[in-house]
């Protein structure tokens, strides 16, 4: 296989506590060495991209996308998907199952992973719970680990039941994967498509509370600690409300193997960015009120997130220019999460870069146990972020590697470019 | 506990991305929203109004002769419906109705295609009644034509609100069509009844404030919730309704929307206990005030028939200024808002 070098740019790996100016040698997908910048010289055959003036660090994990194969093809595929994901300095990419069929068996897991798929990155399924994510019958988790399914979780058909959630966990705990819950009490958001608050009364939607959200995550917290396991490892997706975020912080406290993550949208936007109703402010969990996205930020700032990951919902354009409440909920974020999180979270809200890189690359992959990756540490996976932090830039929905175009981001100032993304080894993108 | 509370202590100032300025209307001639009209405008098309209602009508025929406009109705309707036809009709446009039960909507075409159709058939101006909240704006944003929202969901019915307020100006301060802030100050309007549900109720609480009005809310949780009161400024809550009728100049009547309650159950004998205007009532505590409802009425629920027929009811007046204030929305949607002079 061919050898990269990446030299002298300034790498950033947190996980290896290294800051500063870096030569490194990729080699057969991994990484080969590590030397001073300036120190390590190309040897016949090895292609060499000059990173003066840039910041190499480990490629960035999204633990939370929807590629949408198999079955809605129309609205995004693996390969645009991973294409997007190359774009935005994704290296690695965890797949939600509810497609179509929803991925609830060790064949579609394996179908994902087929080459045939095209993937431009690394993907990792997340496996659904139940059979066809109806929470109903637990699937065979063991089967869908040696399949690849790095994770289970029902997500947006989150687990009501009692009984089910706590033998998903049990089960889960017993071959060793993580419980990912998309937290939503459905009985309580029936109809709904937006925030419950004086914005849905005033544009005549029905609300969510945050209730709904935070109720099942201290219902999922009280099912861990009844099970007394050390080894059970909940995690709570896009986490968006402020009683959300102190249920994750007092389990924590408590010593539970309670995790969380949050999406750019809850940290940036609230409920009044749904304007007249706009459709691509439309996910869910929904735009929240400014106390619970101030309360995103914090939870950012003091540690208690451990990943930021986009949610990335494809829709098709014609899905979206429907009513609001009947516009299906999801936007995209692959291609815009770093540059927002370095406009806002380092930028403004001055988080260390290191911090910031951490979110999206070492601690999603500890919290998956993604072996190999979220460091460039000699002997990890070859995948690399190079990107300009200095540089803003706008983006252009029209200009995207997705399907599609449902992002409230467009025209959105971006801080830093992706100049190279190299998945293990290979160039997946490079800005023009 | 409100958000607030449970957050974790906020270290430094945040400064979050600020909300993008609203485009909308992006026709001038639309009327999506009453917050959409300066006070000028308001009094604009009161004046319009007057004048239109009182025009020969061979002269007023003139207007907008032969002009097209598309009624584009996804629900059923009586007042708005035909008081949009007639007022479009009067000023000599040409008018066509498209309902959802007898059109392509039928068969799937979405609102965007419809819309769009209808503007390649030539249509200048879309009225759009619509059960779902914010059809307006879609509608509006894709076709780029002036759109009257003519009811959206629960969200707004402007026109409603206008001649609400042409209602009330009659009757409250005969005689005078310019309005400014105060122009209602110490006039009270109480609405009574499913507000959770109601696009008038929306409309005529972002509206009558800005005149000066008190606007006080009345009806039992499940159709009022505490939130109600941050739509706006001006707004309150008084759940008993004999204490509000004590306080009000005017009070609006609403009909429960049994189409929107969404699976909710209402015991309705407890509920006309508490919230049916009945003769009695209005004697003991609003003798003088003035009886409204948009219609439809449901006799014997919301109000008592002797109410709707009463001394105090002013609710076919109302259907009788929907006409001319329709007429002044459909001349501002077609001749643009600078283009006044001349038909004064």
């Amino acid at each position: 296989m061919t050898a990269l070098l990446l030299r002298n740019g300034h790498l950033i790996d947190p996980a290896a506590g290294v800051d500063g100016p870096r030569d490194i040698l990729l080699k057969d997908g991994k990484v080969a060495e590590i030397g001073p910048a300036g120190k390590l010289k190309p040897t016949n055959g090895t292609e060499s991209l000059d990173a003066t003036g840039l910041t190499v660090a480990p490629g960035l994990i999204d633990i939370h996308v929807h590629l949408r194969e198999p079955g809605q093809g129309y609205k995004e595929t693996i390969a645009t998907g991973t294409a997007a994901a190359a774009a935005g300095g994704f290296t690695a990419v965890a797949a939600m199952p509810n497609t179509a069929p929803v991925n609830d068996s060790a064949e579609i897991t394996r179908w994902m992973l087929a080459p045939e798929r095209g993937a431009h990155v690394r993907v990792y399924p997340i496996a659904a719970a139940t059979r066809g994510s109806k929470g109903e019958s637990i699937n065979d988790f063991a089967a869908l680990k040696s399949a690849g399914a790095v994770a289970v979780t029902d997500d947006g058909h989150p687990i009501l039941k009692d009984s089910v959630m706590r033998e998903t966990l049990a089960a889960a705990t017993r071959v060793g994967l993580s419980v990912i819950q998309h937290a939503e009490d459905t009985r309580m958001t029936q109809g709904a498509s937006m925030n419950a608050g004086p914005t849905a009364f005033k544009l005549g939607l029905r609300g969510m509370p945050p209730e709904a959200e935070s109720s099942l995550v201290e219902r999922d917290i009280r099912l861990v600690t009844e099970l007394r396991d050390a080894r059970t490892h909940l995690h709570v997706a896009h986490t968006s409300t402020a009683a959300a975020m102190k249920a994750v912080r007092t389990a924590r406290r408590n010593g539970l193997r309670v995790t969380c993550e949050v999406a750019p949208h809850h940290f940036l936007l609230t409920e009044e960015h749904v304007g007249f109703y706009n459709t691509n402010a439309k996910m869910n969990p929904p735009l929240r009120s400014a106390a619970d996205r101030d309360a995103m930020i914090e939870g950012i700032l003091d540690g208690i997130v451990d990943a930021i990951a986009t949610d990335h919902a494809p829709h098709a354009t014609h899905e979206k220019e429907v009513e609001f409440e009947n516009a299906p909920n999801g936007i995209t974020g692959l291609e815009t999460a770093l540059g927002l999180c370095l406009r806002w979270l380092h930028k403004e809200w001055k988080l260390p870069l290191g911090r910031v890189l951490s979110l999206l690359s070492a601690q999603p992959a500890a919290l998956l146990g993604l072996k190999g990756r979220g460091t460039l540490a000699v002997g990890s996976f070859a995948d690399v972020v190079v990107f300009d932090p200095k540089v803003e830039w706008i983006y252009r929905a029209k200009e995207t590697r997705s399907k599609a175009h449902n992002t409230p981001f467009d025209g959105w100032t971006m801080q830093g470019k992706v100049r190279w993304t190299i998945s293990e080894g290979r160039v997946a993108y490079a800005s023009a | 506990m409100t958000a607030a509370a449970i957050a974790a202590p906020v270290r430094r100032q945040l400064h979050p991305p600020p909300v993008a300025p609203s485009p909308f209307p992006y026709n001038k001639g639309s009327l999506l929203s009453v917050q959409d009209l300066t006070l000028d405008a308001v009094s604009h098309l009161l004046a319009r109004a007057s004048a239109l209602e009182n025009m020969d009508p061979l002269v007023r025929d003139r207007i907008l002769l032969k002009r097209r406009v598309a009624l584009l109705f996804y629900e059923s309707s009586t007042r708005t419906r035909t008081s949009f036809e007639l007022a479009a009709k009067g000023l000599g446009a040409d008018t066509t109705l498209i309902s959802n039960l007898s059109s392509s909507i039928e068969k799937g075409e979405t609102l965007k295609d419809t819309g769009l159709t209808l503007r390649a058939l030539g249509a200048e101006a879309i009225i759009l009644r619509h059960n779902s909240s914010g059809a307006a704006w879609l509608l509006e944003e894709t076709t780029r034509l002036p759109v009257l929202n003519a009811g959206d969901g629960m969200h707004e019915h402007p026109t409603q609100a206008l001649l609400d307020l042409r209602t009330v100006l009659a009757h409250m301060r005969p005689g005078i069509e310019a309005v400014a802030q105060d122009t209602l100050a110490g006039v009270t309007v109480t609405i009574v009844g499913d507000i959770l549900h109601s696009r008038v109720a929306r409309s005529n609480m972002l509206l009558l404030p800005r005149l000066g009005a008190r606007v006080l809310l009345c009806g039992p949780p499940q159709f009022l919730p505490e939130l109600a009161t941050g739509a706006g400024p001006g707004i309150s809550i008084e759940r008993d309704f004999d204490v509000a009728l004590q306080q009000s100049q005017v009070v609006m009547m609403l009909r429960i929307q049994a189409e929107r309650l969404a699976g909710q159950q209402i015991d309705l004998e407890q509920y006309k206990a508490s919230y049916q205007l009945t003769g009695q009532r209005l004697a003991s505590h609003a003798p003088a005030a003035l009886v409204m409802h948009p219609g439809p009425i449901i006799r014997g629920l919301e109000l008592t028939a002797g109410v709707a027929d009463g001394s105090q009811s002013v609710i076919l007046e109302q259907v009788t200024n929907g006409v001319a204030i329709r007429m002044a929305v459909v001349e501002r949607a077609l001749m643009g808002t600078s283009t006044k002079a001349g038909h004064a």
